[in-house]
């Protein structure tokens, strides 16, 4: 790729869908210019870049957009393929990858959501929902290095970004994922040991903080 | 690809049918295997443990789920038949944006629209009226969704392209009218009468039959 790209990420620091893009693009040592949504306040030029889900985040490749956080990761491997490849290269193996991420995109987000913002019996009924899917990944990934086998990739990045929130979680569900799911942990602390996750992951207790505030916004506790 | 294909599917499911259409576009020979989801296989619960849906492709016992995972692999495994996917990663990131629009976002809106009642049915329609605006105007001047030819989110958007007249007549809700959607309308003509298209497609008095059924049963 030619130095003078220019690549533009518009994202919000805490979100486990922009930091999929920003751990693709460490893997591949791309130069960007990072740019922090306010989410109560969404600039102009995400609102034109994304016209349709308005969210972050967006990719703006020499003034292209991509959105969509597994779209942009698959587009940042494909465009940037001369280096640490994201996919596995056996077509089969590609669509078992693309299957768990689109497993992982549609069904992790919602009840873990659901734990940190709200009580009672609704937060236990997603708590079970949270415990069903992890034992699922966890199944999944068996007695495996990575999701992918023995190279860090694609269903990693959907995941791993995730781990973040996990202090979250554990604070507001009263449960320890390492006691509930210890292959998941092993394979988190696993990529933390890769650069591009350790220096792209927020600390947990800065999370925390952000999702504390968001629960007093809504009233609980 | 060659060896043994087989499709597990469900002869009124749109998202079976996009499996089988791009297998026609690419000349692949498969085996097609009637599911009764009231009555799942064995098979297809051990194909598909973790939705236990159709579509399910099984080639050479190996299977994938998933419609839009599925095309992507039938493309990559014949790489010189018709182009399913674009081959510019700008492009591909485009269909496989839309793809997901329409899955994600027009399929739960259209069915709200068109199967609820009173309120939630009028604010559904509103909101699935936005989303096809999003796919109208997408469309521009093209002829279809992937250019000259069908591409991927022609045929992810068969939903639109033909289910959703049928689900429109037996309902009585109208969403795609022409004078709204003059691009959408005429392309979900090209659509039905483009050749691999055409001689997939469910019989459409068969549908809206299966539909009124299912209508009176909700």
């Amino acid at each position: 790729m030619a130095d003078d790209d220019q690549v533009i990420l518009l994202d919000f620091w805490a979100s486990m869908f922009g930091l999929r893009v920003r751990i693709a693009l460490a893997e591949k040592e791309i130069k960007y210019e990072y740019r922090n949504e306010d989410l109560k306040n969404k600039s102009d030029l995400l609102l034109k870049m994304n016209p349709v889900h308005k969210k972050i985040p967006v990719l703006i490749h020499n003034g292209k957009p991509v959105c969509e956080s597994l779209i942009i990761v698959q587009y940042i491997d494909e465009v940037w393929k001369d280096r640490s490849p994201l996919m596995p290269f056996d077509p089969y193996e590609r669509a078992q990858a693309r299957f768990w991420a689109d497993f992982i995109d549609k069904k992790v987000y919602m009840p873990t959501r659901r734990i940190r913002t709200t009580k009672g019996e609704e937060q236990e009924a997603a708590k079970k929902e949270v415990f069903e899917i992890f034992e699922i990944l966890e199944g999944e990934l068996g007695d495996k290095p990575y999701f992918q086998g023995e190279a860090f990739g694609f269903v990693d990045i959907s995941l791993i970004t995730f781990s973040c929130w996990f202090h979250t979680l554990e604070t507001f569900g009263n449960f320890s994922m390492e006691v509930e799911f210890p292959k998941i942990i092993a394979w988190t602390k696993r990529c933390m040991q890769r650069e591009s996750v350790a220096k792209s992951l927020p600390d947990p207790k800065k999370i925390l903080e952000l999702a504390m505030e968001r629960r007093k916004e809504l009233g609980l506790d | 690809m060659g060896e043994e294909v087989v499709v597990f599917d469900v002869w009124v499911n749109p998202y079976s049918r996009r499996v089988e259409t791009a297998m026609r576009l690419k000349g692949v020979p498969y085996r097609y295997i009637e599911e009764d989801l009231g009555n799942k296989s064995p098979l297809l619960l051990k194909y598909n443990p973790i939705h236990e849906k159709v579509p399910v492709l099984v080639h050479n016992g190996n299977p994938i789920a998933e419609s839009l995972v599925i095309l992507e692999y039938i493309d990559e495994t014949r790489p010189q038949g018709f182009p399913i996917l674009p081959r510019d990663p700008y492009e591909r990131a485009t269909a496989r944006f839309w793809s997901k629009f329409i899955d994600d976002k027009c399929m739960p809106a259209i069915t709200q629209a068109c199967w609820d009642e009173g309120e939630a049915s009028d604010k559904a329609v509103e909101e699935a009226t936005e989303l096809l605006m999003f796919l109208e105007n997408e469309l521009k001047e093209k002829r279809f969704f992937g250019g000259e030819r069908i591409g991927m989110v022609d045929i992810a958007a068969n939903i639109v392209g033909f289910w959703l007249g049928t689900i429109e007549e037996v309902t009585g809700v109208e969403l795609m009218t022409r004078d709204k959607f003059p691009k959408l309308s005429n392309w979900s003509i090209e659509f039905v009468r483009s050749n691999v298209i055409k001689e997939n497609l469910p019989p459409r008095e068969g549908v809206i039959s299966y539909l009124r059924k299912k209508r009176l049963t909700r």
